[in-house]
């Protein structure tokens, strides 16, 4: 195996001494001169005509600078989700609906001199509404006498189907083989329906948005954003301020997890910036990121599989219904992946459905969230399979190692979904998820535990596992770009669209740079998202940036390399082909055995001779999109007496590539799979009957702290992805997957509950644990 | 109204409302080390040490704690001369988005002030006021007692 000095080492993240420090700024962070504060007011009606807004009052306060509403500014029909262009979501909304349709839509902006005179403002605004019939169930969304959500020209900018008049934001079909002909031949048939919740993404930092204006009276946007490229694009198609005068700058952001992959503030700062020629800021308060920005869309996963008695699998078809709330961001993308990062998975099965549809409700708006649909499907998914091995008396584990995926293997359902277009062809050319399933099982005692049913008291111990896997970016559409100069002290400025939202990736474009370069990680200065200075990148979703955008780097890297190549041997009178580059950043000459160090290079470049300074561009879009693998397990102890659930112990054995710094990947990782644990077992939006959400607050949404740790093993399984930057897959998102399963597959182990619905809180759990007992009492 | 504040070992004199906390004092002068997560007491992020105890800044009034000592991040060590908490997070990789990072920092050092060889029981109590979503605060432990090793045998 190749000898690498900088990628593959747990080097420390290029901005952590920063942000430990407090030195590194966020978007709140940043100093604007004399600024207005923009505040929103909410509807508290779950659907209705606006009929009237009086904002009389609210202008009469001294301090208030203007209220935008809907009957004073008008806007074309858009998408606040940041995609590719055109975007896969339906244009939906405009940025004041005179139509609401949840609690919690932005309905009015007031500005004003000081935030408590926009507080004050937006209180005193008054509105009328007509209420409207109200639809909360997403699974009655296409019944004749629903209410219809979206009836006024909204409409899918991509031919992708979209059906307003049936409340339907995006549908997903797709099978291969003889689905019937395979049901027909199964000994058994097993038909289960799952369903999972409403999530809040939870990054500490919750989103903002400034607007100033520089010297020349360009407007500078600094955003709390995963998609800055996205948002100056959308922000000038809204509010009509061409794109050229504006820059929108990202700066450290604390947390996204798929929440600032939205273009929600930027639009109405950069209106009020550019109709008063004033600087703007936003600053949205912990409750108004609950209710008003995105959230993880619940989803109703009905499988059924047709088996035989040895346990060949003769068909499946998934029905999805997922409930992308009132308006349709990232509806049609995350209810694909629901399929597409899922079937794959048992690529063996050769009947296969998929019948998905995305659908309207008068409840809060879904958007991405670090698993895309994944984690929706693969909490069905797990939970489905280890129920068939264990009717079938097999272990749920070398059931899947028999019907799961391998190096060298395809699947139809690459072909068949897409992101919004047809999908790509694909063979996996990088798999360890054997080994992963193998040294986690080791690692949480499979063998000691599962079916054991050990008991103390009221408690009752059981394990479970979940698999997983997900993708490196969406193939064909993402695109990443990276710029490079060198310096005249052998120092070299990296510039990358990619978008660091502390994810590391900062460290790991640098990393493969440095490596390419055979220089330190301290002689490269990065610079990320910044519309002015940084070429473009589509941005931070999609496990994109290592495999997309860090392939942009390494070619651009490449390109520097053979120019310093050439300028060595230029300086010591050889061809470029007898020069190689060493360690520390020096050329050597294989024939003379001449050192010529980066700094001697770069200054001849730049002062001596045919001068020129040595620099690159280069953008990359993958061909396909190589998923990392994911085996998770859970150890944990059911009271039957309370029904509260404990995870002791939670073990995840991944595959993503060569790991470019195994400490970020670790990071990764153990971030997402606690998310996922907290998801599981004590989050959860709770709504009134007129569709307000009544717990949006950290003290009753509940994620968890360090007292609610289990044990956190992670095993990172090294591969080799050929087509990979120094074979690399990547690892972002698809922790979060296996969690959910895995714990209520260990709660089945324990104690004999199919936990089908979640969170799988101690009421819910203690309910199954009752049904369960009169069943059997009653039988 | 004004008030004095000693704040990171320096008196500052500041105009402020009389209700403003102090996290809206602090970042309205500067103190952009101090982050607002949640303003309602739950998550620690706008932690500071007030006298040398945590408290969530959100929840104390400004005008409460005229004339004492406070310490933020940014007064327990530099960019270039880091605290050992700092270098540690630093190195264990405990540092993801960062946004959490300097309350958690300062949580852990009220604990390593009282108790400089704490088990790991007393780590996850002491940083149970300080959310993460980020890390799953496995690496900010071992950053804690990685920091606490090295304190202790210094010190």
């Amino acid at each position: 195996m190749t000898d690498f000095s900088v990628v593959g080492k747990p080097l420390h993240k290029v901005d952590s001494l920063s942000l430990a420090c407090g030195t590194a700024r966020y978007t709140s962070d940043y100093e604007i001169h004399e600024p207005l504060y923009l505040v929103f007011a909410y509807s508290n009606v779950a659907h209705g005509d606006i009929l009237s807004v009086d904002d009389a009052g609210a202008r009469e306060i001294d301090g208030v600078v203007d209220v935008f509403h809907s009957f004073n500014t008008s806007s074309d029909l858009f998408t606040t989700a940041g995609q590719g262009y055109p975007e896969p979501s339906p244009y939906d909304t405009r940025l004041f609906n005179k139509r609401v349709r949840y609690v919690g839509e932005i309905v009015a902006a007031v500005v004003a001199e000081s935030r408590s005179v926009a507080l004050a403002a937006a209180k005193a605004i008054k509105i009328e509404y007509s209420e409207l019939p109200t639809l909360f169930d997403p699974e009655r969304s296409r019944e004749k006498d629903a209410p219809c959500l979206h009836g006024e020209g909204a409409f899918a900018p991509l031919p992708v189907p979209y059906r307003p008049e049936e409340n339907v934001a995006g549908e997903v079909l797709f099978s291969f083989g003889d689905p019937e002909k395979g049901f027909a031949e199964a000994d058994f048939i097993v038909d289960e329906t799952y369903r999972t919740h409403y999530a809040a993404h939870c990054a500490m930092e919750p989103h903002a948005a400034s607007a100033f204006f520089d010297e020349k009276g360009r407007l500078v946007i600094v955003s709390s954003t995963q998609v800055p490229f996205h948002a100056r694009r959308t922000v000038s198609k809204i509010t009509g301020i061409p794109a050229r005068m504006i820059r929108v700058v990202k700066p450290r952001i604390g947390g996204g997890f798929g929440s600032k992959q939205e273009i929600i503030l930027e639009p109405y700062v950069a209106l009020a910036a550019w109709k008063f020629k004033r600087n703007v800021k936003a600053e949205l308060e912990r409750s108004e990121v609950f209710t008003t920005a995105r959230t993880r869309h619940p989803m109703r996963v009905r499988i059924r599989t047709g088996v035989k008695n040895d346990g060949t699998v003769t068909a499946l078809e998934m029905d999805d219904v997922m409930n992308t709330g009132a308006y349709g961001a990232h509806a049609l993308t995350v209810l694909s992946n629901a399929g597409s990062k899922v079937l794959p998975m048992f690529n063996k099965i050769e009947n296969m459905a998929f019948t998905g549809r995305a659908v309207y409700t008068n409840l809060p708006v879904g958007g991405a969230y670090r698993g895309y649909g994944a984690t929706q499907g693969y909490f069905a998914f797990n939970q489905h399979m280890d129920g068939i091995a264990r009717r079938l008396g097999v272990d749920f584990l070398e059931f899947v190692k028999r019907w799961h995926i391998r190096e060298g293997e395809t699947s139809e359902v690459f072909k068949a979904i897409g992101e919004g277009t047809e999908g790509v062809d694909q063979t996996i050319k990088s798999c360890k998820l054997d080994e992963c399933i193998d040294r986690g099982a080791e690692e949480i005692g499979w063998k000691r535990l599962r079916g054991k049913k050990i008991s103390r008291g009221s408690v009752v111990k059981g394990v479970g596992a979940a698999i997983s896997m997900q993708g490196s970016g969406i193939p064909k559409v993402d695109m990443g770009s990276a710029s490079m100069k060198m310096n005249d002290d052998g120092s070299f400025n990296l510039y990358v669209g990619a978008t660091d939202i502390g994810t590391g990736s900062d460290t790991i474009l640098s990393q493969i740079a440095a490596e390419t370069l055979k220089v330190p990680l301290h002689m490269i200065f990065i610079l990320s998202s910044d519309t002015d200075l940084t070429p473009f990148d589509t941005g931070a979703y999609a496990s994109s940036t290592t495999y997309v955008s860090g392939q942009a780097v390494l070619r651009c890297a490449q390109d520097i390399r053979s120019q310093i190549l050439s300028v060595a041997a230029a300086m010591s009178g050889s061809a470029p082909d007898d020069l190689a580059l060493k360690e520390n950043g020096i050329a050597v000459n294989s024939k003379t055995g001449e050192e010529l160090p980066f700094d001697r290079i770069a200054c001849f470049s730049m002062y001596s001779h045919d001068q020129f300074q040595i620099q690159a561009s280069a953008s990359f879009t993958g061909s396909e999109s190589p998923a990392p693998f994911m085996a998770q397990f859970a150890e944990v102890e059911v009271d039957t007496e309370t029904g509260r659930v404990r995870v002791v112990k939670f073990v995840s054995a991944g595959d993503c590539g060569r790991p470019l710094n195994p400490t970020l990947v670790e990071g990764q990782i153990e971030g997402a799979t606690l998310n996922g644990i907290s998801y599981a077992l004590t989050e959860q939006y709770l709504f009134n009957s007129k569709g307000k959400m009544t717990n949006a607050s950290f003290w009753d949404y509940k994620i968890f702290g360090t007292l609610d740790l289990p044990v956190m093993k992670t095993i990172v399984v090294d591969s080799d992805e050929p087509t990979g930057p120094y074979g690399a897959k990547s690892i972002s998102e698809i922790g979060i997957n296996g969690p959910a399963p895995a714990i209520a597959n260990a709660i089945h182990d324990a104690v004999g509950i199919r936990m089908n619905e979640l969170p799988m809180t101690p009421e819910k759990v203690l309910r199954a644990l009752r049904e369960r007992g009169e069943r059997e009492g009653g039988a | 109204m004004k008030g004095t504040f000693f704040v990171n070992g320096r008196a500052k004199e500041w105009s402020f409302v009389p209700e403003a906390t102090l996290l809206d004092v602090l970042r309205a002068n500067g103190h952009s080390e101090v982050h607002r997560g949640c303003d309602e007491g739950v998550c620690g992020t706008c932690s500071v040490l007030l006298e040398g105890v945590l408290v969530n800044s959100c929840q104390v009034f400004a005008a409460s704690v005229m004339e004492k000592e406070i310490e933020t991040v940014a007064g327990i060590g530099t960019i270039h001369e880091p605290h050992p908490l700092q270098k540690a997070f630093v190195e264990s990789g405990a540092v993801q988005c960062g946004f959490c990072t300097p309350a958690m920092i300062l949580a852990a050092l009220a604990l390593l002030r009282k108790n400089p060889n704490p088990n790991d029981k007393e780590i996850l109590s002491a940083l149970d006021g300080n959310s993460c979503r980020c890390t799953g605060y496995v690496k900010i432990i071992e950053a804690v007692r990685l920091a606490a090793r090295r304190m202790s045998s210094h010190d």
